[in-house]
């Protein structure tokens, strides 16, 4: 006689459910995502001399030529007398964190297909382990953020109408949605280019058109003002929304209203989880068709 | 029947791949199939599909890797998956592993399954190797603490403790396998997937990988998948096997028959009873047996024809192969003086009275040493069967314990 145990441990089958995530194992893995990051961050920078100040270094020039060419040349005004290096630093500063994010997961499954193609780990751990590695590099930009806003404030006069809101204790949750929100797009993107290889090229340049229409060098209400046809466009676009409520929480200065708030939550969470369930399709046949 | 504790269950899993360039025609693909979908048909591409034979042409552009496979693995039990190349066993690991998902089927399992496909991935050259230690264990899935645990262990049975501290890319290409297996051995899933893993390393590290296998499989009790070409190496690790021909399972059951099995549906069965060589200048001009099908103890007699023109002292080596590519017998003329080519005499014969093989195919190799440099060489020139037979002449055939013995003695009990 043969006991018929059925309490499997876990089945492997070709259905699946629209969201497969199964977070206690992405719970157990963490220790791999931790060691990810760790890998990202050491191995960025080695065999370079000036190492780590590079993260200062990307965000100060782009700034500075930001600053010659959006306001000394083409006299774009910041309001309310915010200094426009600080201003521009602001807008970077975000936008870095998201496009960092969009560009770093969006090549998920093609630039992992060797170890994909070999071990499985949950794989939503790498495009997370690329948000976060991220984030200590955004860390590091909004410190250099940080450190002009206080050499501004107490060292020149320039800066007397900066003042952070309030609602600066929200800043957390606004970094969150930057993140997310490149997450979301990077693992749509990832997704199809494991099939139509299309989608990378567009990934390079679509990421930097998206900067201007983002409101990064540009307050929305001067666009608003100047091309009122188009400034939609601009307007519920979800970074521009988040651009413009990081510049309002820090400097005092940009659009605010609950509605908008709300109207980037939603966008970004069905963004996300359609990435999601987009991501976790892929993932169990890519290897077969990348 | 006694209790059996399956641990995995592998039912009716099969595989379709898409054969050819992915490119023009796949969203046309992808477009019907959905619309299939939608009226609630069923896969129009799922019902095409031939059976996966690489060396003949099929008009489909669907083939299946692997066609409904069953099978069960108890706990503690060494399963060995043989087959050539192409005939799925890769893919099977594969889905086993969770990389890619399977067409139709199920497996179910009550232990967590680690795989070895291939050792090294993950390895990232600018990291140290304690680091790369760290990295590769916690992607075989393995926690922080567990590794920090073993690393001690994991560096001695790597050999690396030198360089341990030095960035991987810095290191010989046998280093660092010897690392990634390190890692390797000593996860401690319920499962472990292993496939070609021996193939790595130099003589040493790959005898202390088949030991390490052992203690893994019988010491520890765990249970281990394992893929091999190396049919020594699955004899020596396994229990039980399964054959895998053109996607499909043809045999399970005990490892020495499957073996068997493999070899004798594998091998070219044609027996070669004569090699001609088609080069006047060759010393080696013709080779013969003088039977295809030999009984144990018998006489075993191969004639060589040899070019004349041939220099002096030059000696002819024989090797006597079993198909698991171990060598049983070596036949060296140069103990003999008479086994000197001689400028007379163009025929040569080497011959064993009762010749000392068990059961099965065989094959000849054979070299043309002359002043301990290796002028000529045939491989698998001569193929023969020995059949089982009443090799000590007291009425009964060779029993299957004997049988499991590469060759056989003369000797006496008294």
């Amino acid at each position: 006689m043969s006991t018929k145990n059925n309490d499997w441990l876990y089945t492997i089958s070709p259905k699946q459910k629209l969201i497969h995530l199964n977070f206690s194992e992405i719970w157990r893995y963490r220790d791999l995502l931790f060691l990810f990051v760790k890998r990202d961050v050491i191995t960025q920078y080695k065999q370079t001399i000036l190492g780590p100040l590079w993260y200062f270094i990307q965000p100060l020039f782009t700034g500075i030529i930001f600053t010659l060419i959006f306001n000394n040349l083409a006299a774009i005004p910041t309001g309310n007398g915010i200094p426009p290096f600080l201003f521009n630093l602001a807008g970077i500063t975000s936008w870095n964190y998201f496009s960092t994010c969009l560009t770093g997961t969006s090549n998920t499954f093609t630039a992992n297909q060797g170890i994909f193609g070999k071990v499985y780990f949950p794989r939503v751990i790498t495009p997370l382990s690329v948000v976060f590695s991220n984030l200590l590099k955004f860390g590091i930009q909004l410190l250099v953020f940080v450190c002009f806003y206080l050499y501004f404030v107490f060292f020149t006069t320039k800066a007397s109408n900066a003042s952070p809101q309030f609602v600066i204790v929200f800043l957390p949750l606004l970094i969150l949605f930057m993140g997310f929100f490149g997450l979301g797009i990077g693992m749509i993107i990832s997704s199809m280019t494991t099939k139509y290889r299309d989608l990378t090229f567009l990934v390079g340049f679509g990421v930097q058109l998206l900067m201007y229409g983002s409101a990064v060098m540009y307050p929305l209400s001067y666009f608003k003002e100047k091309v009122p046809e188009y400034s939609w466009l601009v307007e519920y676009n979800p970074m521009t929304i988040i651009i413009e409520l990081f510049r309002y929480m820090t400097l005092g200065i940009g659009d605010f209203s609950i509605f908008k708030i709300l109207y980037v939550g939603i966008a970004i969470v069905l963004i996300f989880s359609l990435g999601l369930i987009i991501f976790n399709k892929t993932e169990k046949t890519f290897i077969d068709t990348v | 029947m006694k209790n059996k504790d399956i641990i995995l269950k592998v039912e009716n899993i099969s595989k379709q791949y898409r054969l050819g360039l992915v490119g023009t025609g796949t969203i046309s693909h992808d477009l019907n199939r959905w619309w299939s979908k939608i009226r609630g048909k069923e896969d129009p591409y799922l019902r095409v599909g031939e059976t996966n034979d690489r060396s003949s042409k099929g008009d489909s552009e669907y083939i299946w890797a692997l066609k409904e496979i069953n099978f069960e693995v108890q706990r503690g039990e060494v399963l060995g998956i043989i087959g050539k190349n192409g005939a799925g066993k890769s893919t099977l690991l594969k889905i086993l592993s969770k990389v890619t998902g399977p067409t139709t089927g199920n497996i179910k399992t009550k232990g967590r399954i680690a795989s070895l496909l291939e050792v090294g991935t993950g390895f990232h050259g600018e990291m140290t190797g304690r680091e790369n230690i760290y990295l590769n264990g916690a992607i075989l899935g393995m926690t922080k603490k567990e590794i920090a645990f073993k690393i001690d262990e994991i560096i001695e049975f790597s050999g690396c403790e030198r360089y341990i501290d030095t960035p991987v890319k810095r290191y010989s290409s046998g280093m660092t396998v010897r690392l990634a297996f390190a890692v390797a051995a000593f996860l401690e899933p319920e499962i472990l997937v292993i496939d070609e893993v021996l193939a790595v390393g130099d003589a040493e590290f790959q005898k202390k990988a088949i030991g390490k296998m052992q203690d893994i499989s019988r010491g520890e009790g765990r249970t281990v998948l394992f893929v091999s070409h190396n049919m020594a190496a699955v004899k020596n690790l396994c229990t039980r096997a399964i054959v895998l021909e053109k996607g499909s399972s043809t045999f399970e059951g005990d490892v020495d028959a499957c073996i068997e099995y493999y070899i004798s549906n594998n091998t070219n069965k044609e027996t070669n009873l004569s090699y001609l060589s088609y080069n006047e200048d060759k010393i080696l001009q013709k080779i013969e047996i003088n039977n295809k099908l030999i009984a144990s103890g018998k006489d075993l007699k191969i004639r060589f024809q040899l070019n004349l023109k041939a220099i002096n002292s030059t000696n002819i080596h024989l090797g006597v192969y079993n198909f698991n590519d171990e060598k049983i017998l070596h036949l060296s003329s140069e103990y003999f003086n008479k086994g000197y080519i001689s400028e007379t005499s163009e025929i040569l014969n080497c011959e064993i009275e009762k010749n000392p093989l068990t059961q099965g195919l065989y094959y000849v190799n054979v070299g043309v040493v002359s002043d301990k440099i290796e002028v000529e060489r045939v491989k698998k020139c001569l193929v023969f069967e020995v059949l089982n037979s009443d090799f000590f002449n007291c009425g009964i055939i060779l029993k299957p314990s004997t049988l499991k013995a590469k060759a056989l003695a003369e000797y006496k009990w008294y």
